[in-house]
Parts: structure tokens; sequence; C-alpha cells
């Protein structure tokens, strides 16, 4: 890794994140333009819920994170404050990993 | 800049205790894998400032593992930045649709800007007030800003004493976390399929593509909302308006301690 390789990195993804809140501010949206963008946010964090929970480099993450997950999920839809989702899902993948699962 | 530190501090005002203590739970698992990207970091051969640089920088946790990663692979320099460029491509449609919520100057967005990541974002669209989202935005933005740096110097430092962080679950704590956040919007019966959709859509294409790609063809799945939206805008909003309405009575509890200084301090500092 070199600093021109970390500038390079840095100003594309400041470029990226800019360019999409100046955007928003240029072009005016009908109402439900905005509400598709907001669905399409929506549906990007889903995605990467869903990546994240399951996969690793392209491959199966293994039982121990999607199980931790589901757990936390569960906790969410009964509502349980999200500092017990978090606290949850955490520990119940930390102690499936200490049990020896992957 | 001292609009900025103003909206910061008023914004610091309007979150009430719950939310904070959201805020800091996130930070707290933010802060492990800031210590655990440190030391990789500097274990992968960056030199201790180049690594603190490149946190304060890009501040984009997944890219720069990324990164380091492809290098540490003998993947290449350039290989690294694109790999870490298509991760970080989701940032242009999140920009497009959080990019109200920043401020209204042209400093806030520029700082702004720096602070999105899917954390903020996720916790951004939770809320339903306006004035709400701004400040758990900017709250949430400078506080992971803070903790994630916190990790990375000590990573950088002392990294291999703590270990793999994921041995404590961090890596479950973020899905189930941005999960928890999106609870609220999925609520409404059209955007959990369109949602679902997406999240199949990411992970069928996983295994084929490089990283970053599949979320971005989640995209896709936001076409079976458009007819969807058509009909709400036209029949007068019946199942979506439904949705949100109920998205709001959830939110209510805790929204109420906050409506009457935010709206207060909105007005102050639009003067």
């Amino acid at each position: 890794m070199t600093i021109t390789a970390v500038l390079v990195l840095a100003v594309g993804t400041y470029a990226m994140r800019l360019g999409g809140v100046l955007l928003r501010e240029r072009v005016e949206m009908p109402e439900r333009v905005e509400k598709l963008v907001s669905i399409a946010a929506t549906v990007l964090l889903a995605a990467l819920v869903a990546t994240a929970t399951l996969t690793v480099d392209g491959g199966f993450a293994g039982w121990a994170r999607p199980t931790g997950v589901a757990v936390g999920a569960l906790a969410a839809w009964r509502r349980l404050p999200f500092v017990a989702v978090v606290v949850l899902a955490a520990a119940t993948t930390a102690l499936l990993r200490w049990l020896g699962v992957p | 800049m001292c609009s900025i530190k103003e909206s910061v501090r008023s914004a610091w005002r309007t979150l009430d205790r719950e939310l904070l203590r959201d805020v800091l739970a996130v930070a707290t698992a933010v802060a492990l894998v800031g210590v655990s990207f440190g030391a990789i970091a500097v274990a992968s051969g960056l030199s201790p400032w180049l690594a603190i640089t490149m946190c304060l920088l890009v501040f984009a946790g997944g890219s720069q593992f990324m990164a380091v990663g492809v290098v540490a692979a003998g993947g290449g320099v350039v290989a690294a930045v694109v790999a870490g460029l298509l991760l970080n491509a989701r940032f242009l449609p999140f920009g497009l649709a959080t990019g109200d919520v920043l401020g209204r100057s042209l400093l806030a967005r520029l700082v702004g800007s720096h602070l999105l990541i899917d954390e903020t974002v996720a916790f951004a669209l939770a809320q339903r007030d306006p004035a709400r989202r701004r400040a758990v935005y900017w709250v949430a933005g400078t506080v992971l800003f803070v903790t994630w740096h916190v990790g990375v110097v000590f990573g950088v430092l002392a990294g291999q004493v703590i270990g793999d962080p994921n041995a404590f679950g961090v890596d479950a704590a973020f899905p189930a976390g941005l999960l928890a956040l999106l609870l609220p919007s999925l609520r409404e019966r059209a955007v959990l399929g369109v949602a679902l959709l997406g999240a199949v859509i990411a992970l069928v294409a996983t295994p084929f593509l490089p990283a970053g790609i599949p979320v971005l063809l989640a995209l896709l799945a936001v076409l079976a909302a458009v007819p969807a939206t058509r009909t709400a805008g036209r029949t007068g909003d019946g199942r979506t308006d439904g949705g949100r309405a109920d998205a709001g009575r959830t939110g209510a509890g805790r929204a109420d301690g906050g409506a009457g200084p935010t709206a207060a301090a909105e007005a102050g500092e639009a003067r």
C-alpha cells in the first residue's frame, strides 16, 4: 500500500459520497422518485445485511455468524432495545465460536 | 466551521438518552473493528502513519480491509484501489437518499459527506422526523469517526494483544444492528418484498462477482417497487401511507421528548 494508492482510494470514495449528496440538491425529484430513492437505500442496506451475515470472501460464512444475527433479528422483531439486539447477536456468535462452531 | 460545531452541539441536545445509547453500542463494535484494522494494516506492512492516514481520509472500514488484504495477497496496488472503490460505490446512492439530511450549508455537506457510512445512513433513515434524522446522522457520524480512530490507533500500537475481534462476535453485531435499524422501514409490506428480493439478488451474485457489485445489483429489485409507488400516488397512498403512519406511531414515544427543542434549535440555526 502506498500513499498514492491511499489518496486515490480516499478521493474516489469521497467523490462518490459528495456526488450523491450534491446530486440530491441539484435534481428536483417528484415525490414518487424520492420515495423510490429511499426504498433503494433500504434495499442496499438489506443486501448488505444479507451478504455480511451469510458470506465471507464470496463463500459461506459458517454457522456461528448467521445464528448470532438470527438471534439479534428475533430480539429486534420482539422490539427489544437496540443495545440488546447488538449484544445478543455478538454474544451468541462468540459463544458458538468458543464452542468450536466455525 | 462554527456552524458545524453548533449543529453537532444542538444535535447532541436533540437526541434522547436511549438513542445515544444505541449509537454508543455501535461505536463499541466499531472501535473493536478499528483495533483489528490497525493491527492487520501494520502486520501487512503499512507504516503506522499510513494506516492512520488511510483511516482518516477513506473512513470506510470495509474498503480499507479489502485494499490492505488485496495488497497483502500480492494482488497489486491498482487492484486494491479498484476493489476498494467498487465496494464504496454504494455511497453514491446512499448520498442521493440522505443528501437532504446533512444540512443546508455547503460546509455541512462537504464535512457531512465524509461521515456517510452504512451505519450513519441506517441510523438516519430509521428516524421519521427530519430534525432527528439530521441530529442522529451528525452525532452517530462524529461518535463513530472518533471511536473508529481511537480503535485504529490502539490497534496500530498494541493490536496483537487483542487478537481476533470475531472471537467476540463483532462480525454478527454489525448486520444485526443494521437490521434492527431497518425494521421500521421493512414493516411497510411493499418495501419488505423489494428488500427481500434485493437481498436474494445480492446473495446469488456474491460467489460470482467482485465484492461491492452484488450489493449494487440488488438495486434491480427497486424496479419491482415502481408500479407500487405509481398506484400509491394515483389512489391517494392507500397502503404506503398506512405503513408510514404505523412507523410514525412506533417511533412516537421516542420522538416526543426531542421535538420541541429540536424545532427551536433548527430555527436558531437557520437564522
